[in-house]
């Protein structure tokens, strides 16, 4: 096949990716963008987008389910509902496939040639990639590294069979009797929430000593309560051992004792590793730090034209992080001033409630040397949360002593997800209490919760 | 409460006066009894004054830099006793309200600092920023500095722009709330900024920064000034083999007891101005201008020219004569690093008869050396180099090294300043001839 000569090409059409691609196709630079697989990577495939929409589902699910047994406050009565899983499936792949070819769409528009492939590096300035119509070389003059990351597997619990991974667990056409989840991180709470609201008996094994080891304990306490009442067993402390005789899960609990737990599937979502085999990173032999490739605050590797975005440069291993990197590589390329400068990179589980961090925690505030003010909301004090029928979890905000300025955001809550851009637009402002005070918050919204804890941190709270 | 004066002890070696160097008090400081009030400089020695008695200093007597007569009074304390009455006396004395001129500014200094904002602990900071919008100030004070290390406070879009011109945030004071920089404080970095805004990062700076000159560096102020202006200096620069006495050098090296000092070319080239000297015994002399007296020396006593912290020092190695090459390598070693560390003895800074002055690697091609009056002679060595040396059929590489030396003209012909060094290159070249009597 003949070769391809460009400017700019990216490795991996995943959100990073595709983001770098589209933006530097706007600036007018000559861009190819090389992927195996659909655009859009692990999150519109097998990533945030269907887990969400399968979350959707098995909370719709749920409400109408709860209003069955004749639960409801409100007055409704209805019959007991049914689940067609596979057509929620069905459901949910239509939205990813209009999203993937949205997102084609948008290359296109962007003038970015799409090689559909395999790429491998050859050296620093070619790729080879393996295409269905034979091999094809693209020579570049700079490369943006986006390959992502995949599911960690436990090796005495490789995929396959009943232990499958978040991909699999999205694909699943009947819901599974029993499910146990390894691993309390968000990816295996929200999704093991999701199998308890539609039928499945779940059990989550953590090593740890709680959920979400992350986050601190305040933040993940209501998350905690909510899975009890949603009949999911938490099992923390607990190590596992294999898979048991006869298909279940063989674990040592916290008191040092062997279970053997039953279970249809099992879940192993204990974390995600950075995708640096097979596409002959070998050949260009870049630094790394740990698992990860090094970058600088400009995406740059240790080799001059090659940069790296998204969840193969570290962590945190979120979309967000990856599309603004992206943009900034790609603005870097077209001969823009650019560095990254950014305060916070927030973070959502869609647990139920859902969590939402932005910038620090007053713990990791007092690590960082600061003397530190904290003003907690609770939404059992808003009239918009009860309206909602959900009065559990808080907003939290984190300011220094000194200025006021803010540290840090977080919440908890049903719905709190929304609430994220106040958060970090807060922060990327360097607003101070006084700002978020004195800004008005419309009424009934969960939103005023933000309001009263900065209220609160100043010590003139109104509703508390 | 009365009054207790501190006069300048006296410091020994029949000194008159002292340099005062360092004050570690101020006016309004409480002292301990032996705390350390300050410290003066003699002939090359620093003396510590500690107080005697606890108090509050009011009144200091001198200024960094200031030269003070033994028993004359430097500092002042208030201390506790029944002594009213005298107090009061002296306090309407016209030396006391002396004294109180000088206590009188610093409260107006303090004034400024409480004006940092900072908010109580437990209430909303004091619109401090909104003050400073109100009043217009110059451009240059507005804004609190920031503390070293913290990051500029500033919103995205004013860090893109700031990125895009080349504008370094943590130059641009904020006058926003919690020192934010808003696009304002943008606008006015660029208009008091260069005039061409493209390349704000390049500023010319107008400040000048008043170093008193005090301490061992006003020393050797003065003494390279009574060195420059009467000793006119000839300046002879020689070109010299070392290849032969380098391998010496390294073999030695490498075959020397585990107590023996490490050979640098130092100790060759001492012992090679012993022999010279011996030679023309005028050039290890002290020349004493005013009686117009030679002292010449028979002993050789060489001063090595060394960079320590606090500046150029000159300490002694003495009576080379006597000692071989290895004494002469330990010695150099131990009077440096003593005087590097402050621990030199007073014989060992004094007393010199011809001076050798060595950069190192730093050496350079060529230097003109000062002479360390009252001597007549300084021998400076330059940076050895591998050079081509034609040797009547090929070039060969040799390992070349320059020797800057200068002399006293009045006493010291051309001529002479030329045999001295022929004599340390024809040493050098051949150094079996360093070891060889007579």
């Amino acid at each position: 096949m003949k070769e391809i000569s460009c400017t700019l090409l990216v490795i991996g059409a995943g959100p990073g990716g595709y983001t770098c691609a589209i933006r530097a196709g706007q600036l007018g630079v000559d861009t190819v963008i090389v992927e195996a697989k659909k655009p859009g990577g692990t999150c519109l495939n097998i990533g945030c987008i269907p887990s969400k929409a399968l979350i959707h589902a098995a909370n719709e699910f749920r409400t109408i389910a709860e209003i069955a047994t004749g639960g409801s406050r409100l007055g409704i009565a209805v019959g007991r509902p049914e689940l067609d899983l596979s057509k929620a499936v069905a459901w949910k792949d239509g939205i990813v496939a209009r999203l993937t070819s949205g997102v084609s769409g948008l290359l296109k528009r962007s003038k970015v040639k799409i090689v559909e492939g395999w790429a491998r590096f050859r050296d620093g300035k070619t790729v080879e990639v393996e295409t269905e119509l034979g091999l094809q070389v693209i020579r570049f003059e700079q490369v943006v590294i986006a390959t992502g990351s995949e599911p960690v597997d436990l090796p005495f619990l490789p995929f396959g069979g009943p232990i499958i991974s978040s991909t699999g667990a999205l694909e699943l056409k009947e819901v599974p009797g029993s499910l146990v989840v390894v691993g309390a991180g968000y990816i295996g709470l929200e999704l093991g929430t999701a199998f308890a609201k539609i039928g499945s008996a779940v059990t989550v094994v953590e090593a740890q000593a709680h959920i979400l080891p992350h986050y601190d304990v305040e933040l993940t306490r209501p998350v905690a309560k909510r899975l009890g009442e949603l009949g999911i067993a938490v099992l923390t402390g607990a190590r596992v051992k294999g898979p048991g005789p006869d298909g279940g899960l063989s674990i040592e609990a916290a008191d040092g004792t062997t279970r053997r737990l039953a279970a249809d599937r099992i879940l192993v979502t204990v974390g995600r590793k950075p995708f640096t085999q097979g596409w002959g990173l070998d050949q260009i032999d870049l630094e790394m730090e740990g698992p990860f490739i090094r970058i600088d605050d400009r995406c740059r590797t240790s080799m001059r034209g090659v940069y790296a975005i998204g969840d193969v440069t570290g962590e945190p291993m979120l979309a967000h992080r990856a599309m603004a990197q992206g943009e900034m590589v790609a603005e870097i390329v077209a001969g823009h001033k650019r560095a990254w400068d950014r305060v916070s990179i927030p973070a959502v589980c869609f647990t139920d409630p859902e969590i939402v961090t932005a910038g620090l925690s007053p713990e990791d505030a007092k690590v960082a040397g600061h003397d530190v003010k904290v003003g907690l909301f609770p939404f059992q004090a808003s009239g918009r949360a009860m309206t909602l029928e959900r009065g559990d979890g808080f907003i939290r905000i984190v300011a220094r002593a000194d200025n006021h300025v803010l540290l840090g955001i977080q919440g908890v809550g049903a719905g709190v997800a929304e609430l994220s851009a106040s958060f970090s637009l807060a922060l990327e402002m360097g607003a101070r209490l006084e700002d978020v005070a004195e800004t008005v918050h419309a009424h009934p919204t969960l939103s005023e919760g933000i309001l009263e804890a900065a209220l609160k941190a100043l010590a003139r709270p109104i509703h508390v | 409460m009365s009054e207790h004066v501190i006069r300048l002890p006296d410091v020994g070696e029949g000194v008159a006066e002292a340099e005062l160097v360092e004050w570690h008090v101020k006016v309004g400081d409480l002292v301990r009894e032996d705390s350390l009030l300050g410290a003066v400089m003699t002939d090359k020695a620093t003396v510590e004054i500690p107080s005697p008695v606890e108090g509050e200093v009011v009144w200091l007597g001198a200024e960094v830099g200031d030269v003070v007569a033994v028993g004359s009074e430097i500092v002042r304390l208030k201390v506790a006793g029944e002594d009213s009455a005298a107090a009061d006396i002296e306090r309407s004395s016209p030396v006391v309200a002396a004294v109180e001129a000088q206590a009188l500014p610093q409260p107006v200094v303090k004034a400024p600092a409480s004006k940092v904002e900072a908010p109580a602990p437990d209430g909303p900071p004091r619109p401090v920023s909104q003050d400073r919008v109100a009043k217009p100030t110059s451009p240059l004070s507005r804004g609190a500095p920031r503390p070293e290390g913290e990051r500029p406070l500033a919103s995205p879009a004013v860090r893109l722009r700031a990125r895009e011109t080349g504008v370094d945030l943590r130059q641009v004071p904020g006058t926003g709330p919690g020192g934010r920089i808003t696009h304002d404080d943008l606008d006015a970095f660029f208009a008091r900024g260069p005039s061409d805004s493209r390349t704000p990062a390049l500023q010319a700076r107008t400040e000048v920064e008043d170093i008193k000159i005090v301490g061992l560096r006003r020393r050797i102020a003065e003494k390279m000034s009574v060195a420059h202006a009467r000793i006119p200096h000839i300046t002879y620069v020689e070109e010299i083999d070392v290849t032969a006495v380098e391998e010496l050098r390294a073999t030695l090296n490498r075959q020397k007891r585990q107590e023996q000092p490490k050979l640098t070319l130092l100790p060759f080239l001492m012992r090679a101005m012993v022999q010279a000297v011996a030679e023309q015994p005028h050039l290890n002399a002290l020349f004493d201008d005013e009686a117009g007296v030679l002292h010449q020396h028979a002993g050789v006593h060489i001063g090595i020219a060394t960079q320590t912290p606090s500046g150029l020092m000159v300490p002694v190695v003495r009576h080379v004569e006597a000692l071989d090459l290895w004494a002469c390598a330990a010695e150099v070693a131990r009077v440096a690093e003593a005087s590097r560390t402050g621990m030199a003895a007073r014989d060992e800074l004094t007393g010199s008869t011809i001076t050798i002055t060595s950069l190192g690697p730093m050496g350079g091609v060529v230097t003109t050396p000062i002479i360390n009056h009252p001597e007549v002679a300084i021998v400076g060595v330059n940076k050895i180099m591998v050079r081509p040396v034609w040797d009547g059929s090929a070039f060969a590489p040799r390992k070349m090294m320059n020797m800057s030396s200068s002399f006293d003209h009045r006493v010291v012909d051309g001529w002479d300043a030329a045999v001295f060094v022929q004599r340390l290159k024809a040493l050098l070249e051949a150094p079996a001839l360093i070891f060889i009597k007579g």
